[in-house]
Formats: structure tokens, sequence, C-alpha cells
């Protein structure tokens, strides 16, 4: 009698719920006016202006590594690097760009994901999305430090300052945070206005991504004119021979796409990049809490048929009903 | 009026040192992190930035704190009224639990000083799960301390208060039932976000609220069923064990629905082969199943479903399969990336310890002084 009208009630919420089930959240598309970033492996020479220049910007130390005090030797983002150059290495490592035997560089630094994981998952909107330009940005204001951004992110890019007491994520906010506003000024970033050969480019997603295809495109070994700067507007330009490109632009699709790209003749998965689906996991984890949580409809159909089923059940018992 | 009583007896005994000596260990630690900083004591990092503090003290220690949870199911919404006896330690247990892991949860936050940020509206985003699970687990909390005020008025011969606090008590009940349904699937939730870096054979996606929904449901009957066996030899009390039989009979259910969703999951995701691929997390997974299924035999037969120590393994075999379940998730088998390892501190350990041995020592105080456990002629 009882279950049967506890039943009936859970029946029926979830049947009304159902019928207003949010519909599975797609990827969420890009900014309508998305800047990014376009690194180039084949053209990175390792010199780490970019790491440099990154610190200077966000008044960052150096990180010291033994007695080389001569420069930063920062080997993987941390509260301190926001930006790092890594090194990958083969065999006998004497050939560039070449997956045996070779080397090439890659940087790390924020993707500034087209659908992020930290900005869904972050409780207190720290993390932002830009509407306008789709760059991430971080708000230590209101962050309670339970650094759910950092478990969520494919590429481990926010970083807590765990050394000191009263800490904060750290993460590359494109240049464009509150205080330095290079892009809003009509700068570009930091790091590509240093690259001394052009392997960070600054540019509009759309614009960075038509550079990319074309340079997929090129035959290996015919001179390109690789522009340095801003891809829309180059402040210079250097030839170089096309070297054999992986037809791979990563970040063109990977969980929803990133803002910056790389393009690479060694293979991502060589170059530490994480093994992701074209679907982000921030739009499968919102579909699922939303078909839950929507409008709190569901828990609160809960709670009434629950109150009604507990307080007819505690009367009953009261009474010396049956046990 | 009330059917409970208070344990009495010394309070300073042999058991009750030992906790202390655990939490004044923990409790030097305590005061480093909120001194010197959490890279001082803990072996956090960049790729798991989640260790023990999280995963044990809130994923895992709420699971174990849903005996109030699992028995407030029984009694009120399926009005099984026989299982009263069990419910005030159960919801004692529960608000101990839960209270420590929010405990356990504020060690954790990187921005402990402003942590009151999660409560105001403005900043809340309602596409997080984390906000879900925060506010949901204080409500929770708040819930749980008014379901156990009865003990304390009781006690305190606060009789006008306590009609009061009656009339409302089944929207309580009810609250008390629907929260840890909200926030238990939740922290399954979390995992879907974590994409890749969760291990294939633990990245469920959509499926992840509800196995984590049931490992609750699953580990909170266990616990009634611990908890209820260990104070009958403890304290040297006459055992519940017909109640906890018949417990049992539903935790059957429970479990194998937990084998079948998990095993079609493998199945549709097309996962199967890497059960037997015989790496560590093959090995982490075979060993949770075997945790998971060793239960259901000992609880399938009458004889042994009837015999004290029988139930009590299969109570043990499913808490630590829970416990299994949810450490691999979210740390065991949890890979950020190369790079990037971690082993729980000294210090980490010692404050997790620290915390659970707070837990055990409020609980043997609080019986012996309020009345909690059940009179023994009703049991």
């Amino acid at each position: 009698m009882k279950r049967r009208d506890f039943l009936k009630a859970t029946l029926g919420s979830t049947a009304a719920t159902l019928c207003t089930v949010a519909e599975a959240r797609p990827n969420l598309d890009p900014a309508p006016q998305a800047v990014g970033m376009l690194f180039d492996s084949t053209l990175c020479v390792g010199c780490k202006a970019c790491v440099s220049k990154c610190k200077q910007v966000n008044d960052m130390p150096p990180v010291i590594d033994g007695d080389k005090q001569s420069w930063d030797s920062a080997r993987d983002l941390s509260g301190d690097t926001l930006n790092v150059i890594k090194v990958y290495r083969e065999g006998d490592a004497k050939t560039k760009d070449s997956e045996t035997n070779g080397f090439c560089f890659e940087k790390r630094s924020c993707m500034h994901c087209v659908d992020p994981g930290c900005v869904s998952v972050c409780p207190c909107n720290a993390m932002r999305r830009d509407k306008l330009t789709g760059i991430v940005t971080h708000h230590a204001d209101v962050c309670i430090g339970c650094r759910n951004c950092m478990v969520s992110c494919p590429y481990n890019v926010p970083q807590f300052e765990y050394n000191e007491l009263f800490g904060q994520i750290q993460k590359c906010q494109m240049c464009n945070q509150a205080g330095v506003e290079r892009i809003d000024k009509g700068q570009m970033t930091g790091c590509a206005e240093v690259c001394p050969t052009g392997s960070t480019l600054f540019g509009s997603r759309e614009a960075l991504l038509q550079e990319a295809r074309r340079r997929m495109e090129l035959k290996p070994g015919e001179i390109y004119n690789y522009p340095r700067g801003d891809v829309r507007n180059p402040y210079s330009y250097h030839e170089k021979p096309v070297p054999t490109y992986k037809q791979h632009i990563w970040g063109e699709k990977e969980a929803g796409g990133t803002n910056v790209l790389h393009i690479s003749a060694v293979s991502f998965d060589k170059l530490g990049m994480p093994p992701l689906q074209e679907r982000s996991s921030a739009s499968i984890a919102e579909t699922v809490q939303h078909s839950v949580y929507s409008y709190l409809a569901l828990p609160a159909l809960a709670l009434a048929g629950l109150s009604y089923t507990v307080r007819k059940n505690i009367r009953e018992e009261d009474n010396g009903g049956e046990q | 009026m009330s059917n409970h009583q208070a344990l009495g007896g010394r309070i300073f005994t042999g058991p009750f040192f030992v906790l202390l000596v655990i939490f004044v260990i923990g409790g030097v630690f305590m005061v480093e992190r909120f001194t010197e900083g959490m890279g001082a004591v803990s072996n956090l990092n960049g790729g798991f930035a989640w260790g023990i503090w999280v995963v044990y003290d809130v994923m895992i220690g709420t699971a174990f704190s849903c005996g109030g949870y699992a028995l407030a199911f029984m009694v009120y919404v399926f009005n099984k009224g026989q299982y009263h006896p069990l419910v005030r330690p159960a919801v004692l247990a529960s608000l101990l639990g839960y209270a420590l892991g929010g405990f356990g949860a504020f060690f954790d936050m990187g921005r402990f000083w402003q942590f009151y940020e999660i409560f105001i509206p403005g900043n809340w985003n309602f596409n997080s799960v984390m906000l879900e699970v925060g506010l949901c687990v204080t409500t929770y909390i708040v819930v749980l301390a008014l379901e156990f005020a009865p003990a304390l008025l009781e006690k305190l011969g606060l009789d006008s208060l306590l009609k009061a606090l009656n009339k409302v008590l089944f929207l309580l009940i009810a609250l008390g039932v629907l929260l840890p349904t909200m926030h238990q699937s939740s922290l399954g939730s979390l995992l879907i976000a974590m994409g890749h870096k969760v291990h294939p054979l633990w990245q469920s996606l959509h499926m992840q609220p509800l196995l984590a929904l049931l490992t609750a449901l699953i580990m909170g009957f266990s616990i009634v069923i611990f908890e209820a066996s260990t104070s009958a030899v403890g304290f040297g009390r006459k055992s519940e064990s017909p109640l906890l039989t018949k417990l049992g009979k539903v935790i059957i259910g429970l479990l194998v629905a937990f084998l079948l969703i998990r095993l079609i999951v493998l199945i549709v995701q097309g996962k199967l082969g890497l059960i037997f691929s015989f790496d560590f997390a093959s090995m982490m997974f075979l060993l949770e199943m075997a945790l998971f299924i060793i239960p259901v035999f000992i609880l399938l037969s009458p004889v042994r479903r009837e015999r004290g120590s029988q139930l009590l393994i299969a109570a043990m075999s499913m808490l630590m399969a829970g416990t299994l379940y949810r450490f691999s998730a979210f740390l065991f088998t949890f890979n950020p990336g190369p790079g990037y390892n971690y082993f729980p501190s000294v210090a980490e350990i010692m404050i997790t310890l620290g915390i659970v041995a707070l837990e055990l020592m409020a609980y043997l105080v609080l019986v012996k002084i309020l009345p909690v456990l059940h009179h023994e002629k009703h049991a």
C-alpha cells in the first residue's frame, strides 16, 4: 500500500521530468571573434624567448634548476610558469622533426578550449570564457581553491600555488587579464610578439586555422614564406623549406576544439597530447547534470513525494499502525 | 517516550586514548597545513590536484556515512518500522562522518579563507557538479544535525522544542533521503568532466551518477550492519541479528543491479578486453568485482545469512568494494598524463587518520552520554 504510494509519486515525478529532459548539450561553438595562437613545432628552435617574455608580462620569477643560473629552467607549468617549451627526444636525437633518432620542441600553455572543462566545472564562476574573444580567464577573488578545474583540464593547465599559504590558481590568460589587457589594446600575446621564428603566431582562430590548413597542403621541401607576429598582419617573414607535416591540426576538433592550435612533424601522442574524442567532456557532464537538475524540477517533485510518504508512514506508526 | 538510552560508563578507555594519540599527531600536521601551506605537508601536484583528502575524506568518507540515508529509506519510505532501533545510531554516525568530511574538504580547500564564496548565489555556476555537491552536502549536514537533535533535546529535557521539531520531522527525513540521493550521485558525475584522465574501466560517462548512487546505498547498508555487529560485540549488547539478516536481502538487489550495470556499460563501450589485460588497472577491477560478488554469495544462502559472522564478512567486503571502486576511479588508476606521480605524504595520511580518529572518539563519547542506542528489551 505505502510502497505503491511511493512508487506512484516517484513514477509521476520521473515521467514529468522525462518530458522536460534537457536535450543533449552539444559542444560549444567558437566565440564570434575568437582569438588564439598557432604553434608550429617545426619552426621552434627552443630559444625560450616566449617563456622569458611570459614571465615578464605576468611578473613571475624564473625557475632555477641547480646551478644553471643563466636561464629559466622551468620544466613544466606551475604557479610560476604559464608557458613552457618542452623537448621531444628519441634515439640519438640528431635529426630535427624526426620521430626516430630525432628531436623537436613543443609548447605547453593554456589551449583556450572552445568548450573549456575548467569553466564548466567551476562552482563559483571563477573561470570564465569571454563571450567575444573566447579567452579563458581566471578570477581568484571568487575561487575557493577546490581545484576541480585542474583535474578536469585535459592539458593540466591550471596550476595551484601549493607553496604559498594563501596561494591561487595560475594559468595563461592570453595576456588579456585585468591590468595587462594586451589583446583589448590591439597588441598580440607576449609569446607571439617575441618569437623569432614565427613558431608562435597570434591571430583570429579563423585566420590561424586557414594558415594551418595552408601549411598542410604544402609539399615537403618547397620554400614557404613563414610569417612572424600576427598572422593577419605579420611584421616580417622568413623563407624556409617545408618539413613533412603530420596531416593533423591539433585543436581543430579535439574535445570541441581549442583557440590555440598546434601543428607538428612528430605525432601529437608522442608530444604528450592527451587522447581526446571530438565531443567535449564538459558537454557530456552538463547534459547529465541538466537532465536531473533542470530548474530543480525533479528534486522538487521528489521532495514533495517523499514528504507525503514519510509523513503518512510516521502518522501510521504513531497510531500504532502496522509494523 | 523514547526507547533509547545512554550507555553510560567510563569515557577515558584504552581505545579512546589510542584514538586520542592518533588525533594529536594528525593535529600537529593540521596546524602545519594552516601555517606553512598545502605544499609543505602534501604531495599534491599539478597533475594530481586531488589526493587522499578529497578522495578519502569526501568521496569515500561520506559513502561510509550513508547509513542514515539507507535506513531512512527503509524505515520511512518503505515503512519498514522494525528497523527503527538502528536509525538513531546510524544518524549519529552519518552526522559525524559528513561533518568530518566537510572538515576534510576545508583542509583541502586551496583558498579556505574565502570558502564562503560558494554560498553566494551571484557566484553560482549551474553547470557545475561541484556546486551541487558543495551546497547539497552542506545542507545535508544541517539536516543530519536536526535529525539527531531529538537525542540531545531528550537528554536536556527540552520537551517543547522536541515537540516542535517532531512536527517538521517528516520534512527533515524527506530531505534526509533526497539530499544524499542528489550529492552521492553527483560524486559520480564529477568523474564525467575528468574525461580521459579517468581509466576507461571506470569512465562510464552517463552511468557515473547511477553507479555512484548504488555504491552509496550498498555502503550505507553495510555500515549499518558493521556498526550494529561491532557495537554488539564491543559494548557487550544483544545482537540485532534477525533485523540485519533481513537487511542483507535488500542489499542483494543493489549488488546485482550494480554488477549488471557495470558490466553492461563495459560491453556497450566495447571495453571488455581491458578487464583481462592484467595490468594494474585490470587487477584493481578484478579485485573490486570479487569484493562485490563475495557478499552476493554469502547473502544468497539462507544459512550463511543467519550467521552474524558471515554477515559481518559480507558487510566488510562491500565496504571495501565500494571504497576500492571510488579510490580506483579518482586516484589509483587516475592518469593525468606523462610526468605526474602521486603517493600521499605521511602528513596527508596522518591528517586523514586524525580526522577518522576524531570521528570515532566523538561516536564513543556521544553514545555513552546521549540516548542513542536502543533499549535492549526492544531489540
